[in-house]
């Protein structure tokens, strides 16, 4: 469903991404680790044009990703995202929020987009929390408003971006879960994340990332408890024992 | 105090007129400056090149040249060029381009302050330009222009005082002329000065509102 194929991207003089291939199956969750630097966030980025990229393809569902062309528009409708820092509109409410895309983006009926954007807040556990602004809300909260805000587009797949990092311990759990029975009912996922439990337990395939290379790739809980390649060794051991 | 109280009931009819013009003058010159600022802050920002750079050099040249001389070269010059305009007309146009350059700037800073990761929002449930300008970014910028918004309108209502010196009979050219014929300059630029107050002070107040207004729950 997603293909990377040989991807390089440079911020100026300083290359990012040098060479990534790697194929995301439609159905699959993919988790992206590495340290901070890595390139995980960038090649995530450059899925739905976010980030445009110098040499080699993505493509998603036979569509190649091209940043400047106005096809991307297209692949945004079909491919969500889930941001670090939720990125809400502050100006608008929960369900506001949610129906946002659907209503203005895909001009869809207001009747039937208000009744899905309330049937997935419910889903997501914020059932009471529809009228209440970004700003009123957790970091939990918000988050969980910014998945269902990203399947209210009913996407074919949905790119988190770090999506537990800005929380507090305590709110990481409620994220988790919802990602959990995402994955459960075979959404497309790639995750950019630290949970490496949460790699283990939910993702099919771990890609791991370091200077902008992959270093190593495989079955989720073969990679993460076998790993073959030294860096990926001693990476693991320094997010599993911190201290 | 009475013999003041006198004079200026004398005297208020006269000088309201000339309140009337400089609330036409400023409204027509607001409207003007706000659309024609909101043009140049979306082609500033549209990071097209051919639309961002001679806008910028069509903004530092008129915030260059002072207003007065705008005013003249609009009202005595372009007649010379086939475009012949009353008084008030070259005045408002005058005003309102002049303004729209620097509420083109603070429409620019306001735009370039909202957070980039809304723009990526926008962008990643697949908005193109002109609705994510319209849904996401303009609303999130308007809390942040309007105090500078607001002080600019001030700036507009006091500055139409200088359409005088092209003879349109606004408040200050009223008062002018009013003080030349009686002699009594205190009363009349007191009164003169009260009745520009008596304009600003409730506008001050009604943009404090609606900043409060817009910013409230959110």
């Amino acid at each position: 469903m997603i293909i990377f194929d040989d991807v390089h991207k440079s911020f100026g003089a300083h290359e990012v991404l040098k060479g990534i291939s790697a194929e995301i199956a439609k159905g699959q969750v993919v988790c992206l680790i590495g340290p901070s630097g890595s390139g995980k966030s960038t090649l995530l980025r450059c899925v739905n044009g976010l980030e445009t990229y110098q040499r080699g393809h993505i493509s998603v569902d036979g569509t190649v990703v091209d940043a400047a062309s106005s096809q991307v528009h297209a692949i945004c409708t079909r491919v969500s995202m889930v941001f670090q820092r939720f990125n809400l509109f502050p100006h608008r409410t929960s369900l506001e929020n949610v129906m946002e895309g659907p209503l203005y983006v895909l001009k869809e009926d207001r009747k039937q987009v208000r009744e899905r954007a309330l049937a997935l807040l419910n889903r997501v556990g914020l059932a009471d929390k529809t009228n209440a602004y970004p700003a009123s809300l957790s970091g939990g909260q918000q988050q969980r408003v910014a998945i269902a805000r990203a399947l209210a587009m009913r996407p074919q797949a949905i790119l988190f971006d770090e999506p537990t990092s800005a929380l507090d311990p305590e709110m990481v759990g409620e994220v988790l879960q919802v990602m959990r029975a995402l994955a459960d009912e075979n959404m497309t996922m790639l995750v950019v994340t630290h949970e490496i439990q949460f790699a283990r337990e939910v993702s099919d395939n771990v890609l791991f990332l370091d200077g902008g290379r992959i270093v190593e790739q495989g079955p989720a809980k073969e990679l993460l408890r076998h790993p073959k390649h030294e860096r990926t060794k001693d990476f693991l051991h320094r997010v599993m024992h911190p201290v | 105090m009475t013999k003041f109280i006198a004079q200026a009931t004398e005297y208020l009819p006269l000088l309201l007129h000339g309140v009337w013009l400089t609330v036409v003058i400023t409204f027509v010159a607001l409207c003007l400056a706000t659309a024609l600022g909101l043009v140049w802050a979306l082609f500033r920002t549209s990071g097209i090149r051919s639309l961002a750079v001679p806008t910028r050099l069509f903004i530092d040249f008129v915030r260059g040249v002072p207003l007065l001389v705008i005013l003249f070269y609009i009202y005595f010059v372009a007649p010379d060029i086939g475009i012949n305009l009353t008084a008030l007309q070259a005045g408002m146009i005058g005003l309102g381009l002049a303004h729209s350059c620097y509420l083109g700037e603070t429409f620019r800073a306001g735009i370039d302050a909202v957070d980039r990761g809304q723009v990526e929002a926008a962008k990643s449930i697949g908005m193109k330009r002109p609705l994510m300008m319209r849904r996401v970014v303009l609303p999130q910028a308007l809390k942040i222009i309007l105090p500078p918004y607001a002080n600019n309108m001030v700036m507009l209502l006091k500055d139409s005082s200088l359409v005088s010196v092209i003879s349109v009979q606004e408040l200050t050219m009223q008062g002018k002329m009013l003080a030349s014929s009686t002699f009594d300059n205190m009363t009349v630029f007191t009164l003169v000065a009260l009745l520009y107050l008596c304009l600003t002070v409730p506008l001050n107040i009604l943009m404090r509102r609606v900043e409060i207004y817009l910013g409230a729950g959110r």
